[in-house]
């Protein structure tokens, strides 16, 4: 197992680029040179009179956002694409959800099923697909069905698979892997839920990554920095991890990241990429650009300004690029 | 040897007696503020109640916990309700070391639409949920969706379980 010095070392002599989080080497015909493409797909209609999305609606927003991201016309196309990149065709994707707020503010299952359904349509057996969180409650949380039948789409927790018995290390980041992480998926597609947090300002796509580890609070002091960047550099992460389909379906931007239904807000959007400090970015600004519009102060001014993300862009780490200059938004 | 006999008897009267006393006098602190099915109309307990102490909170609440640790919480009771079959609430009960870690974490959360109710020490109330102090404690109660009986039904269990406090 590499040393936080080995890799140090490696990415001083250019040896390495962290592919896991850098849109350059991603699917998408249409990166442009240098920056990191990050896709936000909305649709105003998504929830019509209901408080749940509507599911051929979301389906079809995540056709448009894989599309948009991929440059391929038809979304199974893409998939395929993802799949063959990752060398994945016959092995086990992960599919990691956040369920920790509780039922009001999780992953939505909607958008789970769709993505377990182009995933099949794109030649993966749904034995091999593993919908899987912290533990059972959390999963139920989404809105999902325990299933450990390999002859279906399967999904269970790291309360039912185990973890690591030894620790990977980097900075202050010593965790216990989940098993699922470590032994049974091959590549892992994140499935963030946007939200506020009172400690670490946003949780999105870099912080999802706490549910992947035994004990997550050993990571939360001075508001999850340098944790969140830390955890994200352990190489069980970063060689699996890959597409992050963020669900901005709804959100909350105040109380986070608990269920406080008086801030709970629907931007109704997907939020897609490969450069995870660049989609924390751009989710920063969004859950700001609420709290604008709501007349609450900045996370600066409230005291939780997400530190984390541009220490996940230093050079100490190279997670990716905080650098508005640097970040291609492309909203559809 | 009579003498010690009856030394001991009395001896082990008097334990009996401590232990008595020391255990009703733990029941009377073990408060379980969850009205049962049925105690309130409308309302079923659909969950067992699950306890956290200030250690283990992050498995409930993750980060979140901090702001609670902070603030002095000692433990942390939650169950699940239902109210005439299909309201889904969630009840948290944090116990605070002292009111005014209660007050700290209400007052926190404090938004321009908040509306303030009558409920123990302090209470307040918004569309899906209400929460409310009552000594050491807060409580919060959090309905999934809105309908047009949520506000009335959130204060009834609300004052229901600030009864059993």
């Amino acid at each position: 197992m590499k040393s936080r010095r080995e890799f140090l070392k490696e990415t001083a002599a250019g040896a390495v680029i962290l592919g896991s989080h850098n849109a350059l080497d991603a699917v998408g015909l249409h990166a442009e040179s240098g920056k990191s493409r990050v896709i936000i797909a909305r649709d105003p209609a998504l929830h019509g009179t209901s408080a749940k999305p509507d599911q051929q609606r979301v389906l079809d927003l995540l056709d448009r956002a894989i599309a948009a991201y991929s440059g391929e016309d038809k979304p199974v196309d893409a998939w395929k694409r993802i799949i063959a990149r990752e060398r994945a065709q016959d092995k086990v994707i992960g599919l990691k959800t956040n369920g920790l707020g509780g039922r009001g503010i999780s992953t939505h299952a909607v958008l789970v099923m769709a993505i377990a359904e182009r995933l099949q349509q794109a030649g993966v057996k749904a034995g091999n697909i593993l919908v899987w969180d912290r533990n059972a409650r959390d999963l139920e949380a989404c809105g999902l069905t325990l299933n450990e039948d390999p002859s279906r789409v399967r999904c269970y927790g790291s309360d039912a698979a185990g973890f690591e018995e030894e620790r990977q290390n980097w900075g202050t980041a010593h965790p216990q892997f989940s098993k699922i992480l470590t032994r049974e998926c091959s590549m892992v597609i994140n499935l963030p839920i946007l939200k506020d947090h009172s400690g670490a300002g946003v949780t999105f796509a870099l912080k999802n990554m706490y549910g992947v580890l035994k004990r997550p609070d050993e990571l939360h002091s001075t508001g999850c920095n340098p944790g969140v960047a830390d955890l994200n550099c352990c190489p069980a992460i970063r060689e699996k991890f890959r597409l992050t389909i963020g669900d901005a379906m709804s959100s909350v931007y105040e109380g986070g990241p608990g269920f406080h239904p008086e801030h709970l807000w629907f931007p109704n959007a997907l939020v897609v990429g490969e450069d995870w400090v660049a989609l924390d970015q751009t989710a920063w600004t969004m859950i700001e650009q609420k709290r604008a519009a709501a007349g609450l102060p900045t996370l600066e001014a409230a005291g939780r300004p997400p530190r984390y993300i541009a220490t996940a862009a230093d050079q100490e780490h190279r997670l990716g690029t905080n650098d508005p200059k640097r970040i291609k938004l492309v909203e559809i | 040897m009579f003498d010690s006999k009856r030394w001991m008897c009395s001896a082990l009267v008097a334990i009996a007696m401590v232990a008595m006393v020391a255990e009703s006098g733990c029941k009377k602190n073990r408060i379980d503020p969850f009205p049962a099915s049925g105690a309130v109309s409308g309302w079923e307990k659909t969950g067992d109640t699950r306890v956290f102490a200030a250690r283990d909170l992050w498995q409930y609440i993750d980060g979140d916990a901090e702001q609670y640790i902070q603030a002095g919480v000692v433990s942390t009771s939650t169950s699940d309700y239902k109210f005439q079959g299909q309201l889904e609430v969630v009840v948290d009960v944090y116990t605070m070391k002292d009111p005014a870690g209660a007050r700290k974490i209400l007052e926190n959360g404090l938004t321009r639409d908040a509306k303030a109710v009558q409920l123990g020490d302090e209470g307040v109330q918004y569309a899906q949920s209400v929460s409310f102090r009552k000594g050491p404690n807060l409580v919060r109660i959090v309905a999934y969706e809105s309908t047009p009986d949520t506000a009335r039904a959130l204060l009834s269990l609300a004052h229901s379980v600030e009864a059993k406090l």
